[in-house]
Protein backbone atom coordinates (compact mmCIF):
# COMPACT_ATOMS: atom_id res chain seq x y z
CA UNK A 1 0.00 0.00 0.00
CA UNK A 2 2.70 2.48 0.51
CA UNK A 3 4.46 1.53 -2.50
CA UNK A 4 1.22 2.39 -4.07
CA UNK A 5 0.78 5.58 -2.33
CA UNK A 6 4.29 6.53 -3.16
CA UNK A 7 4.10 5.49 -6.87
CA UNK A 8 0.62 7.79 -7.42
CA UNK A 9 2.68 10.71 -5.74
CA UNK A 10 5.64 9.76 -8.41
CA UNK A 11 3.26 10.28 -11.09
CA UNK A 12 1.66 13.47 -10.00
CA UNK A 13 4.70 15.06 -9.37
CA UNK A 14 6.67 13.59 -12.47
CA UNK A 15 4.26 13.51 -14.92
CA UNK A 16 3.52 17.41 -16.13
CA UNK A 17 2.28 18.20 -12.58
CA UNK A 18 -1.70 17.23 -12.16
CA UNK A 19 0.11 19.55 -8.25
CA UNK A 20 0.78 22.38 -9.60
CA UNK A 21 -2.57 22.66 -12.21
CA UNK A 22 -4.32 22.09 -8.71
CA UNK A 23 -2.62 25.21 -7.36
CA UNK A 24 -3.17 27.15 -10.32
CA UNK A 25 -7.06 26.72 -10.74
CA UNK A 26 -7.43 27.52 -6.92
CA UNK A 27 -5.56 30.67 -7.53
CA UNK A 28 -7.81 31.64 -10.19
CA UNK A 29 -10.97 30.71 -8.99
CA UNK A 30 -10.25 33.29 -5.94
CA UNK A 31 -9.04 35.59 -8.14
CA UNK A 32 -12.23 35.53 -10.05
CA UNK A 33 -14.25 36.56 -7.08
CA UNK A 34 -13.17 40.16 -6.49
CA UNK A 35 -13.64 39.98 -10.43
CA UNK A 36 -17.19 39.05 -9.80
CA UNK A 37 -18.30 40.65 -6.94
CA UNK A 38 -15.79 43.60 -6.74
CA UNK A 39 -12.99 45.26 -4.51
CA UNK A 40 -14.79 45.92 -1.82
CA UNK A 41 -12.74 44.47 1.12
CA UNK A 42 -15.35 44.62 3.98
CA UNK A 43 -17.81 42.40 1.59
CA UNK A 44 -14.53 40.41 0.92
CA UNK A 45 -13.77 39.38 3.93
CA UNK A 46 -17.13 38.48 4.69
CA UNK A 47 -17.77 36.09 1.81
CA UNK A 48 -13.98 35.11 2.54
CA UNK A 49 -14.47 31.81 4.47
CA UNK A 50 -16.87 30.24 1.70
CA UNK A 51 -14.79 31.09 -1.33
CA UNK A 52 -11.74 29.78 -0.11
CA UNK A 53 -13.80 26.21 0.53
CA UNK A 54 -15.50 26.52 -2.31
CA UNK A 55 -12.38 27.33 -4.57
CA UNK A 56 -10.98 24.29 -2.48
CA UNK A 57 -13.62 22.36 -3.41
CA UNK A 58 -13.92 22.69 -7.42
CA UNK A 59 -9.98 22.00 -7.05
CA UNK A 60 -9.86 18.85 -5.59
CA UNK A 61 -13.18 17.98 -8.32
CA UNK A 62 -10.64 18.91 -10.70
CA UNK A 63 -8.33 16.19 -10.48
CA UNK A 64 -10.66 13.63 -9.11
CA UNK A 65 -10.63 11.94 -12.34
CA UNK A 66 -6.91 11.28 -12.78
CA UNK A 67 -7.63 9.05 -9.62
CA UNK A 68 -8.84 5.79 -11.31
CA UNK A 69 -9.03 7.30 -15.30
CA UNK A 70 -5.47 6.65 -16.08
CA UNK A 71 -4.88 3.58 -14.66
CA UNK A 72 -8.10 1.94 -15.47
CA UNK A 73 -7.17 2.93 -19.17
CA UNK A 74 -3.72 1.27 -19.14
CA UNK A 75 -5.14 -1.90 -17.55
CA UNK A 76 -3.01 -1.09 -14.46
CA UNK A 77 -6.14 -1.02 -12.32
CA UNK A 78 -6.88 -4.98 -13.30
CA UNK A 79 -3.64 -5.54 -12.24
CA UNK A 80 -4.13 -4.37 -9.05
CA UNK A 81 -7.01 -5.17 -8.64
CA UNK A 82 -5.73 -9.56 -8.92
CA UNK A 83 -2.90 -8.34 -5.67
CA UNK A 84 -3.14 -8.84 -2.28
CA UNK A 85 -4.25 -6.19 -1.14
CA UNK A 86 -8.31 -6.27 -1.04
CA UNK A 87 -10.06 -3.43 -3.57
CA UNK A 88 -10.75 -1.52 -0.67
CA UNK A 89 -6.95 -0.86 0.01
CA UNK A 90 -5.81 0.21 -3.24
CA UNK A 91 -8.98 2.58 -2.91
CA UNK A 92 -7.91 3.99 0.35
CA UNK A 93 -4.35 4.37 -1.03
CA UNK A 94 -5.31 6.55 -4.13
CA UNK A 95 -7.33 8.58 -2.07
CA UNK A 96 -4.78 9.09 0.45
CA UNK A 97 -1.92 10.06 -2.56
CA UNK A 98 -4.64 12.16 -4.23
CA UNK A 99 -5.21 14.38 -0.35
CA UNK A 100 -1.36 14.53 -0.31
CA UNK A 101 -1.36 16.26 -3.91
CA UNK A 102 -4.57 18.00 -3.24
CA UNK A 103 -5.69 18.32 -0.13
CA UNK A 104 -2.65 19.44 1.59
CA UNK A 105 -1.46 21.95 -1.08
CA UNK A 106 -4.84 23.53 -1.16
CA UNK A 107 -4.47 23.66 2.78
CA UNK A 108 -1.34 25.82 2.58
CA UNK A 109 -2.06 27.94 -0.67
CA UNK A 110 -5.24 28.96 1.48
CA UNK A 111 -3.27 31.00 3.69
CA UNK A 112 -1.63 33.29 1.01
CA UNK A 113 -4.90 33.40 -0.68
CA UNK A 114 -6.83 34.37 2.29
CA UNK A 115 -4.93 37.41 2.36
CA UNK A 116 -5.79 38.36 -0.91
CA UNK A 117 -9.55 38.05 -0.36
CA UNK A 118 -9.35 40.29 3.38
CA UNK A 119 -10.05 37.33 5.93
CA UNK A 120 -9.80 38.48 9.02
CA UNK A 121 -6.62 37.75 11.17
CA UNK A 122 -8.44 35.81 13.84
CA UNK A 123 -10.06 33.57 11.38
CA UNK A 124 -6.58 31.83 9.83
CA UNK A 125 -6.14 29.71 12.27
CA UNK A 126 -9.83 28.14 11.63
CA UNK A 127 -9.28 28.23 8.33
CA UNK A 128 -6.17 25.86 8.11
CA UNK A 129 -7.68 23.64 10.47
CA UNK A 130 -10.94 23.26 8.75
CA UNK A 131 -8.94 22.30 5.27
CA UNK A 132 -7.26 20.42 6.83
CA UNK A 133 -9.72 18.43 8.85
CA UNK A 134 -11.80 18.82 5.56
CA UNK A 135 -10.42 17.95 2.60
CA UNK A 136 -9.53 14.11 3.36
CA UNK A 137 -13.48 14.05 3.37
CA UNK A 138 -13.05 16.03 -0.20
CA UNK A 139 -10.69 13.16 -1.53
CA UNK A 140 -12.53 10.29 0.05
CA UNK A 141 -15.57 11.39 -1.29
CA UNK A 142 -14.14 12.08 -4.44
CA UNK A 143 -12.72 8.77 -5.28
CA UNK A 144 -16.05 7.35 -5.13
CA UNK A 145 -17.44 9.29 -7.58
CA UNK A 146 -14.07 8.33 -9.61
CA UNK A 147 -14.50 4.64 -9.13
CA UNK A 148 -18.29 4.97 -10.24
CA UNK A 149 -17.42 6.83 -13.28
CA UNK A 150 -14.14 4.89 -13.96
CA UNK A 151 -15.61 2.99 -16.93
CA UNK A 152 -17.96 5.86 -18.42
CA UNK A 153 -16.58 7.68 -21.64
CA UNK A 154 -16.10 11.29 -20.82
CA UNK A 155 -17.85 10.75 -17.35
CA UNK A 156 -16.61 14.17 -16.44
CA UNK A 157 -19.61 16.42 -16.20
CA UNK A 158 -21.22 12.89 -14.62
CA UNK A 159 -18.95 12.31 -12.25
CA UNK A 160 -19.36 16.11 -11.09
CA UNK A 161 -22.93 15.91 -10.99
CA UNK A 162 -22.47 13.12 -8.87
CA UNK A 163 -19.81 14.32 -6.40
CA UNK A 164 -20.76 17.84 -5.87
CA UNK A 165 -24.06 16.64 -3.74
CA UNK A 166 -22.25 14.42 -1.84
CA UNK A 167 -19.79 17.68 -0.39
CA UNK A 168 -22.92 19.46 0.93
CA UNK A 169 -22.29 18.68 4.32
CA UNK A 170 -18.26 19.16 4.21
CA UNK A 171 -19.20 22.69 2.64
CA UNK A 172 -21.65 23.70 4.99
CA UNK A 173 -19.87 23.02 8.34
CA UNK A 174 -16.27 23.55 7.09
CA UNK A 175 -17.62 26.98 5.91
CA UNK A 176 -19.15 27.82 8.81
CA UNK A 177 -16.10 26.94 10.68
CA UNK A 178 -14.61 29.72 9.61
CA UNK A 179 -17.09 33.14 9.03
CA UNK A 180 -17.18 35.36 11.46
CA UNK A 181 -19.68 35.17 14.02
CA UNK A 182 -20.06 31.39 14.57
CA UNK A 183 -20.85 30.85 18.03
CA UNK A 184 -19.05 28.15 18.58
CA UNK A 185 -16.53 26.99 15.69
CA UNK A 186 -14.85 24.09 17.93
CA UNK A 187 -18.13 21.87 17.84
CA UNK A 188 -18.43 22.36 14.23
CA UNK A 189 -14.50 21.39 13.42
CA UNK A 190 -15.11 18.62 15.51
CA UNK A 191 -18.45 17.62 13.20
CA UNK A 192 -15.94 18.49 10.33
CA UNK A 193 -13.45 15.60 11.36
CA UNK A 194 -16.20 13.32 11.82
CA UNK A 195 -17.26 14.00 8.54
CA UNK A 196 -14.02 12.79 7.09
CA UNK A 197 -13.36 10.10 9.24
CA UNK A 198 -17.15 8.58 8.51
CA UNK A 199 -15.60 9.14 4.75
CA UNK A 200 -12.52 7.45 5.63
CA UNK A 201 -14.36 4.31 7.11
CA UNK A 202 -16.85 4.21 4.70
CA UNK A 203 -15.99 5.25 1.24
CA UNK A 204 -13.47 2.30 0.53
CA UNK A 205 -15.41 -0.59 0.94
CA UNK A 206 -18.34 1.38 -1.49
CA UNK A 207 -15.54 2.39 -3.75
CA UNK A 208 -14.00 -1.51 -4.09
CA UNK A 209 -17.41 -2.33 -4.87
CA UNK A 210 -17.79 0.18 -7.90
CA UNK A 211 -14.27 -0.59 -8.96
CA UNK A 212 -15.42 -4.42 -8.43
CA UNK A 213 -18.71 -3.87 -11.17
CA UNK A 214 -16.58 -1.91 -13.53
CA UNK A 215 -14.10 -4.14 -13.95
CA UNK A 216 -16.23 -7.15 -14.39
CA UNK B 1 -44.60 -19.23 0.36
CA UNK B 2 -42.54 -16.18 0.86
CA UNK B 3 -41.87 -12.49 -0.27
CA UNK B 4 -38.83 -13.60 -2.13
CA UNK B 5 -40.91 -15.53 -4.58
CA UNK B 6 -42.36 -12.25 -6.32
CA UNK B 7 -38.82 -11.76 -6.86
CA UNK B 8 -39.10 -13.77 -10.07
CA UNK B 9 -40.13 -11.62 -12.50
CA UNK B 10 -42.61 -13.53 -14.43
CA UNK B 11 -44.65 -14.11 -10.66
CA UNK B 12 -43.87 -10.59 -10.54
CA UNK B 13 -45.88 -9.73 -13.36
CA UNK B 14 -48.61 -11.63 -12.52
CA UNK B 15 -49.23 -10.79 -9.15
CA UNK B 16 -48.86 -6.76 -10.04
CA UNK B 17 -51.52 -7.13 -12.96
CA UNK B 18 -53.47 -8.32 -10.76
CA UNK B 19 -53.81 -6.15 -8.06
CA UNK B 20 -52.84 -3.34 -9.97
CA UNK B 21 -56.61 -1.98 -10.94
CA UNK B 22 -57.60 -2.49 -7.52
CA UNK B 23 -54.44 0.04 -6.89
CA UNK B 24 -55.39 2.51 -9.38
CA UNK B 25 -59.29 2.84 -8.36
CA UNK B 26 -58.32 2.90 -4.66
CA UNK B 27 -55.62 5.72 -5.30
CA UNK B 28 -57.64 7.62 -7.56
CA UNK B 29 -60.59 7.23 -5.16
CA UNK B 30 -58.54 8.35 -1.72
CA UNK B 31 -56.67 10.83 -3.84
CA UNK B 32 -59.67 12.79 -5.42
CA UNK B 33 -62.10 12.25 -2.33
CA UNK B 34 -59.28 13.78 -0.37
CA UNK B 35 -58.40 16.85 -2.56
CA UNK B 36 -61.95 17.50 -3.03
CA UNK B 37 -62.78 16.97 0.71
CA UNK B 38 -59.57 19.02 1.79
CA UNK B 39 -60.35 21.72 -0.99
CA UNK B 40 -64.11 22.66 -0.46
CA UNK B 41 -65.30 20.55 3.06
CA UNK B 42 -62.66 22.29 5.30
CA UNK B 43 -62.58 25.97 6.90
CA UNK B 44 -60.67 28.93 5.76
CA UNK B 45 -57.56 29.42 8.80
CA UNK B 46 -58.11 32.82 10.50
CA UNK B 47 -54.83 33.54 9.49
CA UNK B 48 -53.92 31.87 6.24
CA UNK B 49 -57.06 32.12 4.97
CA UNK B 50 -57.86 29.42 1.95
CA UNK B 51 -54.07 29.42 1.19
CA UNK B 52 -53.54 27.07 3.63
CA UNK B 53 -55.71 23.85 1.40
CA UNK B 54 -51.95 23.61 -0.45
CA UNK B 55 -51.10 21.41 2.64
CA UNK B 56 -53.17 18.56 1.11
CA UNK B 57 -50.65 18.37 -2.03
CA UNK B 58 -48.02 19.62 -0.35
CA UNK B 59 -47.59 17.28 2.40
CA UNK B 60 -47.99 14.36 0.62
CA UNK B 61 -45.77 14.86 -1.77
CA UNK B 62 -43.04 15.87 0.29
CA UNK B 63 -43.86 12.82 2.59
CA UNK B 64 -43.58 10.61 -0.53
CA UNK B 65 -40.27 12.34 -2.34
CA UNK B 66 -38.50 11.07 0.82
CA UNK B 67 -40.10 7.66 1.13
CA UNK B 68 -39.39 7.02 -2.54
CA UNK B 69 -35.79 7.57 -1.75
CA UNK B 70 -36.42 5.29 1.31
CA UNK B 71 -38.07 2.81 -0.88
CA UNK B 72 -34.96 3.29 -3.45
CA UNK B 73 -32.33 2.64 -0.63
CA UNK B 74 -34.19 -0.52 0.48
CA UNK B 75 -34.46 -2.03 -2.87
CA UNK B 76 -30.66 -1.04 -4.10
CA UNK B 77 -29.37 -2.93 -0.37
CA UNK B 78 -31.51 -6.30 -1.94
CA UNK B 79 -29.99 -6.02 -5.07
CA UNK B 80 -26.82 -5.75 -3.84
CA UNK B 81 -27.08 -8.64 -1.22
CA UNK B 82 -29.73 -11.12 -3.01
CA UNK B 83 -29.01 -10.11 -7.02
CA UNK B 84 -32.72 -9.73 -7.93
CA UNK B 85 -33.37 -7.93 -10.81
CA UNK B 86 -37.15 -7.03 -10.22
CA UNK B 87 -35.59 -4.71 -7.09
CA UNK B 88 -32.88 -3.05 -9.13
CA UNK B 89 -35.62 -2.27 -11.68
CA UNK B 90 -37.82 -1.18 -8.68
CA UNK B 91 -35.72 1.40 -7.63
CA UNK B 92 -35.16 2.64 -11.54
CA UNK B 93 -38.54 2.73 -11.62
CA UNK B 94 -39.41 4.97 -8.00
CA UNK B 95 -36.49 7.42 -9.30
CA UNK B 96 -38.11 9.36 -11.35
CA UNK B 97 -41.31 9.79 -9.48
CA UNK B 98 -39.51 10.72 -6.06
CA UNK B 99 -38.03 13.34 -7.96
CA UNK B 100 -41.44 14.61 -9.13
CA UNK B 101 -42.90 14.67 -6.01
CA UNK B 102 -39.79 16.77 -4.85
CA UNK B 103 -40.46 19.09 -7.37
CA UNK B 104 -44.32 19.13 -6.68
CA UNK B 105 -43.33 19.42 -2.76
CA UNK B 106 -41.05 22.20 -3.64
CA UNK B 107 -43.52 24.24 -6.09
CA UNK B 108 -46.47 23.68 -3.84
CA UNK B 109 -44.08 25.43 -0.76
CA UNK B 110 -42.85 28.26 -3.17
CA UNK B 111 -46.19 29.15 -3.94
CA UNK B 112 -47.81 28.86 -0.77
CA UNK B 113 -44.96 30.41 0.33
CA UNK B 114 -45.03 33.89 -1.41
CA UNK B 115 -48.53 35.09 -0.01
CA UNK B 116 -47.52 33.92 4.14
CA UNK B 117 -44.10 34.30 3.94
CA UNK B 118 -44.01 36.77 1.65
CA UNK B 119 -40.98 35.28 -0.37
CA UNK B 120 -40.95 32.05 -2.61
CA UNK B 121 -38.02 30.93 -1.41
CA UNK B 122 -35.79 31.34 1.42
CA UNK B 123 -32.61 29.22 2.83
CA UNK B 124 -34.22 27.32 5.77
CA UNK B 125 -33.25 23.96 6.72
CA UNK B 126 -35.97 22.21 5.38
CA UNK B 127 -36.35 23.91 2.36
CA UNK B 128 -32.42 23.63 1.27
CA UNK B 129 -32.83 20.07 2.49
CA UNK B 130 -35.36 19.25 -0.27
CA UNK B 131 -33.25 20.83 -2.82
CA UNK B 132 -30.51 18.62 -1.51
CA UNK B 133 -32.65 15.85 -2.10
CA UNK B 134 -33.53 17.28 -5.60
CA UNK B 135 -29.71 17.05 -6.69
CA UNK B 136 -29.57 13.45 -5.35
CA UNK B 137 -32.20 12.47 -7.12
CA UNK B 138 -30.88 14.47 -10.27
CA UNK B 139 -27.30 12.54 -10.09
CA UNK B 140 -28.97 9.26 -9.46
CA UNK B 141 -30.99 8.92 -12.87
CA UNK B 142 -28.06 10.19 -14.69
CA UNK B 143 -25.71 7.50 -13.48
CA UNK B 144 -28.62 4.91 -14.73
CA UNK B 145 -28.81 6.72 -17.84
CA UNK B 146 -24.82 6.80 -18.53
CA UNK B 147 -23.93 3.14 -18.55
CA UNK B 148 -24.87 0.67 -20.73
CA UNK B 149 -24.39 -2.49 -18.86
CA UNK B 150 -27.55 -3.45 -17.12
CA UNK B 151 -26.12 -5.20 -14.11
CA UNK B 152 -23.25 -2.54 -13.95
CA UNK B 153 -25.81 0.29 -13.82
CA UNK B 154 -27.77 -1.24 -11.18
CA UNK B 155 -24.17 -1.78 -9.04
CA UNK B 156 -23.03 0.93 -9.42
CA UNK B 157 -26.30 3.33 -8.77
CA UNK B 158 -27.05 0.93 -5.81
CA UNK B 159 -24.02 1.90 -4.16
CA UNK B 160 -24.56 5.46 -5.23
CA UNK B 161 -27.79 5.23 -3.77
CA UNK B 162 -26.56 3.62 -0.62
CA UNK B 163 -23.46 6.44 -0.03
CA UNK B 164 -25.82 8.90 -1.27
CA UNK B 165 -28.29 8.20 1.40
CA UNK B 166 -25.43 8.52 4.20
CA UNK B 167 -24.44 11.52 2.80
CA UNK B 168 -28.17 12.92 2.59
CA UNK B 169 -28.76 12.15 5.83
CA UNK B 170 -25.58 14.25 7.03
CA UNK B 171 -26.76 17.53 5.23
CA UNK B 172 -30.59 17.25 6.62
CA UNK B 173 -28.92 17.73 9.89
CA UNK B 174 -25.88 20.32 8.85
CA UNK B 175 -28.06 22.52 7.49
CA UNK B 176 -29.39 22.80 11.03
CA UNK B 177 -25.97 24.30 11.97
CA UNK B 178 -25.96 26.61 8.61
CA UNK B 179 -29.19 28.53 8.75
CA UNK B 180 -32.36 29.53 11.04
CA UNK B 181 -35.39 28.15 10.32
CA UNK B 182 -38.62 30.03 8.48
CA UNK B 183 -40.09 26.60 7.98
CA UNK B 184 -43.20 25.61 10.59
CA UNK B 185 -42.92 22.25 12.81
CA UNK B 186 -44.50 18.63 11.75
CA UNK B 187 -47.84 18.93 10.80
CA UNK B 188 -48.48 15.88 11.54
CA UNK B 189 -46.86 13.66 14.50
CA UNK B 190 -48.30 10.33 16.47
CA UNK B 191 -48.62 12.01 19.69
CA UNK B 192 -51.65 14.74 19.55
CA UNK B 193 -49.42 17.34 21.49
CA UNK B 194 -48.41 19.41 18.32
CA UNK B 195 -50.50 18.74 15.08
CA UNK B 196 -53.09 20.36 12.72
CA UNK B 197 -56.45 20.89 14.03
CA UNK B 198 -58.71 17.88 13.53
CA UNK B 199 -60.56 19.30 10.91
CA UNK B 200 -57.53 19.23 8.30
CA UNK B 201 -55.70 16.50 9.74
CA UNK B 202 -58.28 13.60 8.65
CA UNK B 203 -58.70 14.91 5.04
CA UNK B 204 -54.73 15.23 5.17
CA UNK B 205 -54.69 11.83 6.13
CA UNK B 206 -57.02 9.85 3.10
CA UNK B 207 -54.30 12.83 0.73
CA UNK B 208 -51.46 10.64 2.42
CA UNK B 209 -53.06 7.37 1.85
CA UNK B 210 -53.78 8.28 -1.76
CA UNK B 211 -50.27 9.58 -2.45
CA UNK B 212 -48.94 5.87 -1.00
CA UNK B 213 -51.35 4.61 -3.46
CA UNK B 214 -50.34 6.63 -6.19
CA UNK B 215 -46.55 5.94 -5.61
CA UNK B 216 -46.91 1.95 -5.09
CA UNK B 217 -48.96 2.22 -8.65
CA UNK B 218 -46.88 4.11 -10.62
CA UNK B 219 -43.58 2.41 -9.22
CA UNK B 220 -45.67 -1.13 -10.16
CA UNK B 221 -46.33 -0.04 -13.92
CA UNK B 222 -42.57 1.67 -14.38
CA UNK B 223 -41.09 -1.78 -12.74
CA UNK B 224 -43.34 -3.96 -15.59
CA UNK B 225 -42.74 -1.71 -18.18
CA UNK B 226 -38.75 -1.74 -17.65
CA UNK B 227 -39.08 -5.44 -17.40
CA UNK B 228 -41.10 -5.79 -20.54
CA UNK B 229 -38.04 -3.35 -22.08
CA UNK B 230 -35.80 -5.83 -20.58
CA UNK B 231 -37.08 -8.55 -22.03
CA UNK B 232 -37.58 -7.18 -25.49
CA UNK B 233 -33.90 -6.40 -25.45
CA UNK B 234 -33.45 -9.88 -24.67
CA UNK B 235 -35.20 -11.22 -27.92
CA UNK B 236 -33.59 -8.43 -29.62
CA UNK B 237 -30.35 -9.82 -28.87
CA UNK B 238 -31.40 -13.15 -29.40
CA UNK B 239 -32.16 -12.52 -33.59
CA UNK B 240 -29.37 -11.03 -34.24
Amino acid sequence: MKSLILRDLKLAFRSGGGFALTLAFFLIVVMFVPFGVGANLELLSRIAPGILWIGALLSCLLSLDRIFQLDWEDGTLEALATSPIPLSGIATAKACAHWITTGLPITIAAIPLGYLLNLPTDAYTWLIASLALGTPALSFIGAFGAAITVGIKRGGLLLSLLVLPLYIPTLMLGAQVVATGTQNPAQLLALVAAISLLSIALIPPACAIALRANLR
Amino acid sequence: MSLWEYANPAKFMALSGRILPTLTIGAAVLLFGGLIWGFFGTPADYKQGSTVKIIFLHVPTALMAINAWIMMLVASLIWLVRRHHVSALAAKAAAPIGMTMTLIALATGAIWGKPMWGTYWAWDPRLTSFMILLVFYFGYLALWEAIEDKDTAADLTSILCIVGSVFALLSRYAVNFWSQGLHQGASLSLDKEQHVDNAFYFPLLVCIGGMVLLFITLVLVRTRTEIRARRLGALRAREV
